[in-house]
């Protein structure tokens, strides 16, 4: 049947007084919401958006006229050009890296008894609520130069034989961020998980199937959407972190969200921070909203 | 009934190392008796922790995280619950549309909001206030407030609300007597989550926070910044502490998967 069939609705009778009164309802209740969102999310967004074309001067300030200056700027500078690259290779990696061990984990969570399983799931999903800054002083701490713990535990495991630079490197700032990322995969691998049937499991096995091949024709195909949608969860997060690129990767190793930063709260040139953090902004629904259409389609049958 | 084999269990072993050990440090090296950075090899002491009182701004930071995080909460949540009450109950015309605004804080990356609630308070004049914070906080804690609540609405059995209709209870009394109660369970999860969410947030607020106003997390931010000292890792670990109470609450009330299912994402 066609869906425009069953959406036609019969013609409702006249409405009694009080059925008036309930079908006015909602908007009383909604429009607090809606007043705080137009007042305070759109207007705030269309305002920096307006704000990225303004012309910034040293002396003169903000200048409220309509350029390309500052697209230009972005545009032809190599400067922003390795900076949205850094932004995006750091980000990738991450992604790559929190799926690569967060689904494996979230596999072997859910094949533990009751027990295990609730404390290790408060374990892991637990520092998703912890401070940012506290977790990425954590490892601030553990990366601190060459007296660190991190290098002394891999020398005196003989896998290295100098201390590597963690600190103010991209290495150290994806460590970092796989940390404070994880959870985000564990738990949309977890969702997926628990929607899998464990019958076709027992089904394949008794079957003849061996656990190898369960875990690649059976499990994996049904769980790869709660990767994907979690790839995409911590892609979108790691392209715009703040805290732990400024803290582990310093002043000198710029993302856009730190740079954004530097633009208006030290140089003061807003309008060049406003095009920075629009352009990321932007960047990321494009990369979202196509990774989205991406994997409906593909897995459209697997998860309805 | 654990099917995991010994190679899984040391993958596991490890994970759960990795994921601990940055937090586990932060708290040993608080409790540190030295001047230094230095894990507490002789002996525990609280001197760190004394020491918070001597430093004004940290305690001045925390009770602006406090009161900021209880009132963005609060208000969160009373504006939450009749709109997701309304979407769950009746047929609002684009309730894709208006569900998708209010969950859109999730999606638009924090820096983003950072920036636009900067230039926008600064345009109104209300640059570096609390008011400013307190309005930009509302705003960003309100998706969890609105998705737990919109969640537990949808969970509700409809049933039960036309038999206290049918015994003659309505508008308030339905709402006080019979619909909060079913839904409390989500309204309470949603608000600690909003309150944590407000009270850790540093990359919205430090484009907005100054000197006065700012919170926990961006004075220790800023510290961070000049220089790591024992200090700063005291402090993060009261501020662990404080998270911690705050799970166990949420994870015995609604379960910790569950609550936090869909968050940062859409």
């Amino acid at each position: 049947m066609s869906a425009a069939a069953t959406t036609t609705l019969p013609a409702t009778p006249a409405a009694t007084a009080p059925e008036r009164r309930a079908s006015r309802a909602p908007l009383w209740l909604i429009l607090p919401a809606l007043l705080l969102f137009t007042g305070i999310v759109l207007v705030p967004l269309a305002m920096t958006v307006l704000l990225s074309f303004h012309d910034w001067g040293q002396y003169k300030g903000i200048e409220p006229v309509l350029v390309l200056k500052n697209w230009h700027e972005i545009a032809t500078d190599p400067y922003y050009a390795e900076m949205f690259g850094r932004t995006l290779r750091i980000a990738l990696i991450t992604t790559v890296a929190t799926a690569l061990l967060g689904a494996p984990e979230a596999y072997i969570l859910n094949r533990m008894s009751g027990r295990w399983r609730g404390i290790f799931l408060l374990l892991i999903l637990g520092p998703l609520l912890i401070s940012v800054v506290a977790r990425t002083l954590g490892w601030a701490l553990l990366f601190g130069g060459a007296n660190g713990l991190a290098n002394k535990l891999l020398m005196s495991l003989g896998l290295i034989a100098s201390p590597l630079p963690f600190l103010f490197t991209e290495t150290g700032v994806v460590i970092a961020l796989v940390h404070v990322m994880m959870p985000f995969m564990v738990l949309s691998v977890w969702a997926a998980l628990q929607r899998l049937n464990p019958q076709v499991e027992h089904a394949a096995m008794s079957l003849g199937a061996g656990p190898l091949t369960i875990l690649r024709r059976i499990v994996l195909p049904q769980v790869m959407p709660g990767v994907l949608s979690g790839a995409i969860i911590v892609f979108s997060l790691s392209a715009s972190a703040f805290a732990t690129p400024a803290i582990i990767g310093g002043r000198r190793l710029k993302v856009a969200a730190t740079l954004a930063y530097d633009e208006f709260l030290n140089t003061l040139n807003w309008p060049l921070g406003a095009a920075v953090a629009v352009l990321l902004l932007l960047g990321l629904i494009l990369i979202v909203v196509g990774a989205n259409a991406l994997v409906e389609r593909r897995y459209a049958e697997v998860s309805p | 009934m654990s099917r995991n084999g010994p190679l899984a269990l040391a993958f596991h072993g490890l994970f759960v190392t990795f994921m601990l050990a940055p937090i586990v440090v932060v708290c040993l090296v608080a409790f540190t008796p030295e001047g230094f950075l230095s894990l507490p090899t002789n002996g525990f002491s609280l001197r760190w922790f004394r020491a918070i009182a001597d430093y004004p701004e940290f305690v001045h930071a925390f009770w602006v995280s406090l009161g900021l995080g209880a009132l963005s909460s609060l208000v969160a949540v009373l504006v939450a619950v009749p709109a997701a009450l309304a979407l769950t109950r009746y047929p609002v015309p684009g309730r894709g549309a208006l569900q998708a605004l209010f969950l859109s804080p999730l999606m638009i990356p924090h820096v983003v909001l950072g920036v636009a609630f900067l230039r926008f308070f600064t345009a109104l004049g209300l640059g570096g206030t609390f008011l400013a914070l307190l309005a930009a906080h509302i705003v960003v804690v309100f998706p969890f407030a609105f998705r737990l609540t919109l969640a537990a609405a949808s969970g509700l059995d409809p049933a039960l609300e036309r038999a206290a209709i049918s015994l003659g209870a309505g508008g308030f009394t339905l709402f006080r007597r019979v619909t909060l109660p079913l839904i409390l369970p989500g309204v309470v999860s949603g608000w600690a989550l909003a309150f944590i969410q407000s009270f850790d947030d540093l990359t919205m607020t430090v484009f907005l926070a100054a000197p006065g106003t700012e919170t926990l997390p961006v004075r220790m931010f800023l510290y961070i910044q000049d220089n790591i000292d024992p200090l700063v890792t005291s402090v993060s670990a009261c501020v662990i502490a404080i998270t911690m109470v705050f799970l166990v609450v949420l994870d015995r009330l609604y379960g910790l998967d569950r609550v936090l299912a869909g968050k940062g994402s859409h």
